[in-house]
């Protein structure tokens, strides 16, 4: 299994940044990613995704797996769409400039490349984004900064409290499966639907009873520790918002609402440079 | 139904929302339509709300799942991800009903009652919700999406149908009865 993005203690100003301020930024940036269909928007969102990656210092080592498995899906995803509705490109675009003929009913349009070029950018608009916000926002610290800004501490505890336990899960998952490996069970896509599925239950049904057992320990060193007794809680970790912090908030709303007047302003989402 | 949350409803979103993204690569590749597969973690994903109610199904399905897609696919699908919070929030609606921390979940009864629902709710949420947004965000294809949709869909009921039934029925077993003596012929 490959190694997960985790965050990485570093020094740039995306790092600084309080987590609930890139917790914000993250999902408003992915509300105009999926609400547009500008290209020249989307464009500009590329850019400054990249820009942004480049200030946090991510290392390319750090994302490559992931970056090769997404590419791997998105190049699925656009041939699919092609065989699915090989002239979606004309329906939205309106016209039709047929560069060559394929076969059958297929022929390769200029609209169509054009429209799943978008989609693909648009895909790319959010994996900067993503990498960002996982390499450079420290778990304990967007939990403290949830509660800040009035996030009940039950619910920005239970995020902090899947951070921190998906490496133990996964851990607990890998002894399990070497475990029935060694018994002898199949864990490859050989076999038939039913069989694998069974071979699927194997793990699952330990990992489930572990997990449940989990909780329960947990939970009981919390009560004992008299967490949920008061109204307020304490953080280790919490850092109050910062001028840099409401900078980058009003800069993203503004933002946002900059890139919907673009996108809509001639009453329709996309950019057609074909009329 | 259960709308509150105690000490044990906080640690089940943590940790399950942690098994949920751990299980996200554990899939069994469906070869006809291209990125569907089935998905052992939705099983877990209704496991989970049928013990816990709806807020810690629903957290699990969103945060689970835009956690998942995140930190394995580096992109998030937001338009499959509010699906999976509604199958959590609406089988765990039932909880109560269902009882399963009680041992309440070995009758046949409840059997039926927990697969009725499960098939309605991913129902509404693959063939109707999933496709319906990857329109609105994605202006794709309706008939590769609506097909992508379906696949969705008769995955997730069999292995909630299955995989998740069996593991309820198991659970409840345990967690039900007060001990597991029992009387010697």
């Amino acid at each position: 299994m490959s190694r997960l993005i985790s965050y990485e203690k570093k020094n740039t100003p995306v790092h600084k940044l309080s987590g609930f301020t890139k917790l914000v930024f993250f999902i408003v940036w992915c509300m105009a990613s999926a609400l547009t269909f500008d290209t020249r928007i989307l464009l500009t969102m590329l850019v400054m995704g990249l820009i942004i990656y480049k200030i946090s210092d991510v290392k390319w080592k750090q994302v490559s797996t992931i970056f090769a498995a997404v590419m791997f899906f998105m190049v699925i995803n656009l041939t699919c769409i092609f065989f699915f509705a090989p002239y979606q490109g004309t329906v939205i675009y309106g016209t039709k400039t047929e560069i060559a003929h394929l076969f059958g009913n297929y022929s390769l349009t200029q609209e169509q490349l054009f429209y799943e070029f978008n989609v693909f950018i648009k895909y790319f608009t959010v994996i900067p984004a993503v990498f960002i916000f996982l390499t450079t926002t420290d778990p304990s610290e967007l939990a403290s900064s949830l509660n800040g800004i009035g996030v009940p501490y039950s619910i920005a505890y239970s995020l902090e409290i899947a951070l921190r336990y998906i490496p133990d899960v996964q851990d607990e998952f890998r002894r399990i499966k070497n475990a029935q490996e060694a018994r002898g069970i199949e864990m490859s896509n050989k076999g038939r639907l039913i069989d694998r599925i069974k071979n699927v239950a194997i793990i699952i049904f330990p990992l489930l009873f572990s997990t449940m057992e989990r909780i329960d320990v947990v939970s009981n060193a919390m009560e004992l520790r008299g967490f949920g007794k008061k109204k307020t809680r304490s953080w280790y970790s919490r850092k109050p918002l910062r001028t840099a912090d409401y900078a980058v908030i009003v800069f993203i709303i503004l933002f946002f609402v900059a890139t919907m007047v673009i996108t809509y302003a001639d009453g329709s989402r996309y950019f057609n440079p074909f009329v | 139904m259960n709308f509150k949350i105690g000490i044990k409803e906080v640690v089940a979103m943590g940790i399950g929302t942690a098994l949920f993204v751990v299980l996200t690569n554990v899939q069994i590749p469906l070869i006809v339509v291209p990125n569907t597969a089935l998905q052992p973690r939705m099983a877990i994903l209704a496991f989970l709300s049928a013990v816990f109610g709806p807020i810690v199904g629903l957290v699990v399905g969103l945060v689970g799942h835009a956690l998942g897609d995140a930190l394995f696919y580096g992109s998030v699908w937001w338009s499959w991800v509010i699906p999976d919070g509604i199958v959590g929030l609406a089988i765990g609606f039932f909880a109560n009903k269902f009882a399963v921390k009680e041992g309440g979940f070995v009758n046949s009864k409840n059997i039926i009652l927990f697969n009725i629902v499960q098939v309605v709710v991913n129902a509404v949420a693959w063939i109707i919700c999933a496709p319906v947004l990857d329109i609105l965000i994605f202006a794709e294809p309706a008939n590769k999406v609506f097909a992508q949709g379906a696949f969705a869909f008769l995955g997730n009921i069999v292995v909630i149908g299955i995989l998740g039934t069996i593991l309820l029925v198991a659970y409840s077993k345990i967690a039900g009865g007060s001990n597991n003596l029992q009387a010697e012929d």
